[in-house]
């Protein structure tokens, strides 16, 4: 895979290792006494396996020019195996914490394992890991095949896959020691947040190139939620990250904001990486593989549009709603509420465009489990969404907030609409990225489906009950006008629906488990190469023009 | 690619485009669509237009209705207090035993009891107040302060060991690791207090080692827990002839007492719940007492 790089792009990557190699060395020396020291360590030894690994091809003959007449997908395969792997680590995680509810001492009396520290890992290790691999992975994928053009160069995508992936373990290893900005969606510290900010930059300008080199007149819509995704997502990341660190030799830094300001900016984070990673880059993924499986045009190019820029426009207001009667302002509130309440019409649009593009090919949803998870995804888009603009509500909010509902709100949102996205579009792109004329095994797909299913099911359910009756517990007053329960007694209440929570969890990884497998033997078996998409070819460079690379 | 191309199933044109095979259809946007924008925008404005929404510099839109949040919370606290009032003003004012003898109070004790207990005494004592190791129960007969609702309200409001300036202060000294008593000095005492509350213990120990333990005792513990080992509510000296204990009763235990010393702690409640909520915590305990095992 290495050796496919030219003989420059191997010098450059040596250039960048040796510097990645340097930056840890010095992070491990500044950070001795330190959390950032451990980091350094961990960024160094990454640096030097990468020197290593390109040292072993170094004198390889350099690959041919026949290349350059091939979509460039070996980041895409590296990228759908790393999401399968942060899936199940995350997703077993997630069990985990979900059993520690039921059974506090499942923390062994270690304090990495206590539930404030595996918590964010859970949730880091799902959304980063699991969605923006596979959102990295698929991106690049489409981006290709819809622009009939094959990326720049080579290096600049293993840039971003790897620096990504890196980032993705600062964070994670970084809540077991207790590093953390305590900024929910947004725990790793200020170096981990500097990479990411390189590695996200470098990813849109990727973007940027292959696009200005299309082949096609127009952009295709994945392509606008996947740039809509990269751009805000930079944005975002920044502006809630402005932090001044301690000093060089600490993890610990100390955010530009304070107070209500700190908290607003938190949420308009927070609730746009839910819009912007969560569903653009997902309707992304959506707006290619349901059609393309389904084999059916999109329902409507002009809803389409109405969709992209309700979306776009609509939830950079709403985040204020995660922060109903607090000290924030109350026109802040309102603002928030009204701009969820009419978010919901693109949002439904997006889900109803999916949802009529199957028109004409149900009987394939009935008959392909890759499909039915698309259908799946499309109905709990349209589902949560109404739930969050619903929530959004400040008399909903009022007994929604703080309680399980949010959980199983989010969980819907996570399990129904972007795992069975992202699982769907992996067991699309899998044959065709291998070449395999189909999966290992349809009949684990389907298990996979059912477990999923299943799962979601029994964990949505589990939450919408214990959140509504946590929530009215909470506010239950007795005749002599004090609170009816203690905190406690709503705990106890809540068992029943945590060991259900922890039983749904557990179907949802087990799904996981056997998608990986199923994965993991279609690539190892060896079927018969076949063509299946004989026309999955970039537009080749016309003689007299420059080749693509290197150095474009 | 053909401009004009229908779909056969829907019947609707595309647009004429199409990327490595997907296709799109020109369909309307359906009207449904332009009615719920319009509706939930009319529904925003409306909105915006009554309540507090739109900024203006230093201030913002106040809206039709005047609503402000801070004061409808602050309006919320003042009325449930004022109802509350119907009883709280009674419970602040009479007497313990007034209150214990008015059936509709001891109501209101009980419910509210419950609450305060469970939202801040539970995490120590248990939910069932009947405490753990470490914690005393609170519905046995044994009360290390005293059991009256005066001792019980003075215990939460200043706490033991606490920081609180009236602290109930009480400390059983490291008679082993301070090197006060010898190794046997310690097992004669351990096996003598043991068998105080269980005659048993007693039976099986040989005399001259009881009675060594008693010379021990008599030396050393009659200070703080009495001639009769039956203890000292002042001084929060445990009786060591009933069959409570906080620590443990059997032979391990008492020795890790009286080779380490005891100090217990409890917060003081005096700055964090009012003087009512520690009345009505007082009253709750001594009725749960009452109704208890």
């Amino acid at each position: 895979m290495i050796a496919q790089l030219t003989k420059s792009e191997r010098q450059l990557a040596l250039i960048i290792l040796l510097a990645l190699t340097i930056c840890g060395l010095a992070m491990a020396i500044a950070g001795r006494q330190d959390p950032l020291g451990v980091h350094g360590a961990i960024v160094m030894l990454a640096g030097i396996a990468g020197i290593f690994g390109v040292i072993y091809v170094y004198y390889e003959p350099e690959p041919d020019e026949a290349r350059l007449a091939l979509y460039y997908d070996d980041p895409t395969k590296v990228a759908i195996i790393l999401a399968m792997i942060w899936a199940v680590l995350g997703m077993f995680i997630g069990d985990w914490v979900a059993w520690q509810l039921v059974f506090p001492n499942l923390t062994f009396d270690a304090s990495w394992s206590s539930f404030g520290r595996i918590r964010p890992a859970h949730t880091s290790a799902v959304i980063f890991g699991f969605g923006g691999n596979a959102l990295i992975g698929t991106s690049l994928y489409v981006l290709q095949r819809t622009s009939r053009a094959r990326l720049p160069d080579q290096i600049s995508p293993w840039f971003v896959l790897l620096g990504y992936n890196l980032f993705c373990v600062l964070a994670a290893t970084g809540y077991l020691m207790g590093v953390t900005q305590s900024k929910e969606y947004a725990e790793p510290e200020w170096y981990a947040d500097l990479l990411l900010v390189i590695v996200w930059v470098v990813y849109f300008i990727i973007y940027l190139r292959t696009l200005a080199r299309r082949k096609e007149p127009h952009i295709y819509v994945a392509n606008w939620y996947y740039m809509a995704f990269i751009l805000v997502v930079a944005i975002l990341h920044t502006v809630n990250n402005l932090a001044m660190p301690v000093s060089f030799g600490h993890a610990k830094s100390y955010s530009a904001f304070s107070g209500v300001q700190d908290a607003m900016t938190q949420w308009w984070y927070g609730h746009n990486a839910v819009a912007f990673f969560l569903t653009a880059g997902f309707l992304g993924m959506m707006y290619y593989y349901l059609p393309v499986r389904a084999g059916r045009p999109i329902y409507s190019y002009r809803m389409s549009i109405i969709s992209f820029w309700g979306i776009t426009f609509m939830y950079m207001w709403a985040g204020s709603h995660h922060l109903h009667y607090t000290a924030l302002p109350q026109w802040v509130q309102t603002l928030g509420m009204t701009f969820s309440v009419m978010l919901l019409v693109p949002s439904w649009a997006s889900a109803g465009n999916a949802l009529l593009t199957l028109n004409g090919a149900w009987y394939k949803v009935r008959d392909d489990a890759t499909l039915r998870f698309m259908m799946v995804a499309a109905v709990f888009y349209g589902l949560t969404t109404f739930e969050g603009s619903f929530m959004a509500i400040r008399s909903v909010n009022s007994l929604s907030h703080y309680t399980d509902w949010t959980v199983g709100h989010v969980h819907a949102g996570a399990l129904g609409w972007v795992a069975m996205i992202t699982f769907g579009s992996i067991y699309a792109s899998v044959p065709w990225l291998w070449k395999r004329e189909r999966m290992y095994s349809p009949a684990l797909v389907e298990w996979h489906f059912w477990l999923a299913v299943a799962g979601l099911f029994t964990y949505v359910f589990a939450m919408w009950n214990s959140g509504i009756i946590q929530g009215l517990m909470w506010r239950t007053y007795n005749d002599s006008g004090t609170l009816s329960y203690s905190f406690i007694e709503t705990v106890v209440a809540m068992k029943p629906y945590y060991v259900a929570r922890a039983i749904g969890g557990l179907l949802f990884l087990a799904g996981a488990v056997v998608g990986s497998y199923n994965i993991w033997m279609t690539i190892r078996t060896a079927g018969q190469p076949v063509d299946a998409r004989a026309a999955d070819l970039p537009v080749t460079q016309p003689a007299g023009v420059p080749a693509l690379q290197p150095g474009e | 690619m053909a401009v004009e191309e229908r779909d056969p199933v829907s019947g609707y044109l595309t647009t004429g485009h199409e990327w490595n095979g997907i296709k799109e259809l020109n369909t309307p946007v359906p009207r449904v669509v332009y009615f719920f924008l319009w509706a939930t925008f009319l529904y925003s404005v409306v909105y915006w237009i009554l309540m507090p929404a739109w900024p203006l510099g230093v201030t913002y839109t106040k809206g039709l209705l005047g609503s402000d949040q801070r004061n409808i919370v602050a309006v919320q606290l003042k009325d449930a207090t004022a109802e509350r009032a119907r009883w709280s003003k009674l419970i602040e004012t009479e007497s313990f035993e007034a209150i214990q003898a008015d059936k509709r109070l001891m109501t209101i004790v009980r419910q509210t009891g419950a609450t305060l207990f469970g939202d801040n005494c539970a995490a120590c004592h248990g939910r069932t107040a009947e405490g753990g190791s470490g914690f005393p129960t609170l519905v046995s007969q044994a009360f290390l302060w005293g059991g009256t609702p005066d001792a019980i309200a003075e215990t939460i409001r200043v706490g033991i060991n606490s920081p609180h300036k009236d602290t109930r202060t009480s400390q059983m000294p490291a008679f082993g690791r301070d090197g006060m008593l010898k190794r046997e000095q310690i097992d004669d005492v351990v096996d003598y207090v043991r068998s105080l509350s269980n005659p048993a213990v007693g039976k099986a120990i040989a005399p001259a080692k009881l009675a060594s333990g008693k010379a021990v005792f008599t030396d050393n513990c009659v200070a703080c827990h009495g001639e009769n080992a039956t203890g000292n509510i002042e001084l929060g000296a445990p009786n060591l002839r009933d069959n409570f204990s906080i620590y443990g009763g059997d032979a391990q235990s008492v020795f890790t007492t009286v080779w380490g010393g005891r100090q217990g702690h409890m917060p003081s409640w005096d700055s964090r719940l009012s003087a009512l909520d520690r009345k009505i915590l007082a009253l709750y305990l001594v009725n749960l007492r009452a109704a208890g095992p």
